[in-house]
């Protein structure tokens, strides 16, 4: 009995295992699939894309699949903004010839690779059910993002408007978990405890609200 | 021998001397590199306020390359800002708090590395 309970045990976890090694081959070079043991700021300053540990907790899987096959710029900046900021007038902008496309894959590779992505959960870093989507209220959402909060300092709810050192948002509801928004807003140092996003003192209600209006915005609205 | 023991003397003293430099040096860099991460993208590469992020906000951040605007800040003042953000001392909400990243000390050094930026005379 025992022998069958391992059999099927390795027949669940087979593929999965397979998929790891090719996420491992194929994006290992720039992200990291475990919480780094030395997140230093100098790590952060050298990695050459976001972590993905907790990309299971983060992504749509649907988003993945389609992203990976005709990846689109997240980070205006680039993985590091500092690196591609050029002093200038009346503001210092950001220079986009060093910051290199993200490959693309074809379908099959895609859904694979997304499948494997979403077995990285980051070890229960995000609690879903912490938004509550029944008391949404988008218009204190979008207040708060913007004039109340200051979030547009740093992301884009909208293509060209906002700032660029930090993830656009402008299709946040197609690509990330709300529980995940919350969960990084709520304490962006959980993920990394150098990363240049402030932890805001935000009451539960401000977190509902711009989790909210975050996860309501989509590409082309 | 007076003049052996004076020229001990005075490699002894340079070389505490430029001990004391490399460490105020070292903790000067290491505020430059906090600056670049987290100050920069709204108070600019060049600290003069113009930062990558400047376009859409309300209120313009602080140009700390501005000597006599500088001069007139106290420093407990800077260190409040940095640590509880730009409405503890009356200024933009905008400036947030920094002290989920920032230790104490290294908002103390922050302090210090703006009035180095600033050229403002104080220590």
């Amino acid at each position: 009995m025992k022998f069958i309970a391992f059999l099927l045990a390795a027949l669940v976890a087979g593929p999965a295992a397979a998929a790891d090694a090719d996420l491992q081959r194929q994006c290992g070079e720039c992200h990291a699939f475990e919480k780094p043991a030395d997140a230093t700021l100098d790590r952060l300053w050298t990695r050459k894309g976001p972590d993905l540990w907790y990309a299971g907790a983060k992504f749509n899987r649907a988003w993945l699949v389609k992203w990976l096959q005709k990846p689109t710029a997240i980070r205006a900046g680039g993985v590091m903004w500092f690196k591609h900021a050029k002093p200038g007038e009346p503001r210092d902008t950001i220079d986009p010839a060093g910051i290199a496309p993200h490959p693309s894959v074809d379908a099959a590779a895609a859904d694979k690779l997304a499948d494997a992505l979403m077995t990285l959960t980051g070890g229960g870093i995000v609690d879903a059910a912490a938004f509550k989507p029944e008391g949404a209220n988008l218009s204190m959402g979008k207040l708060a993002f913007g004039k109340l909060r200051g979030c547009t300092a740093c992301h884009q709810e909208k293509p060209g408007t906002g700032g660029v050192s930090a993830p656009e948002l402008y299709d946040a509801g197609e690509r990330l978990q709300p529980g995940y928004v919350l969960a990084y807003t709520k304490n962006p140092q959980a993920f990394d405890p150098h990363i240049w996003m402030p932890r805001l003192e935000l009451t539960d209600v401000d977190l509902q609200r711009i989790t909210a209006y975050v996860a309501s915005l989509k590409a082309g609205e | 021998m007076n003049g052996f023991m004076i020229a001990v003397g005075a490699l002894a003293g340079f070389l505490l001397l430029g001990q004391g430099a490399s460490a105020a040096d070292a903790k000067i860099d290491h505020a430059s590199r906090l600056y670049d991460t987290y100050c920069a993208q709204c108070h600019g590469v060049s600290r003069n306020g113009k930062g990558v992020n400047t376009v859409g906000l309300s209120v313009q951040p602080r140009d700390h390359s501005d000597t006599a605007a500088m001069a007139s800040l106290p420093r407990d003042q800077m260190v409040r800002a940095i640590r509880e953000g730009g409405a503890a001392v009356n200024k933009s909400a905008l400036m947030p708090s920094w002290a989920s990243v920032l230790t104490d000390a290294e908002i103390e050094q922050m302090a210090d590395y703006l009035l180095y930026v600033c050229k403002c005379g104080k220590p």
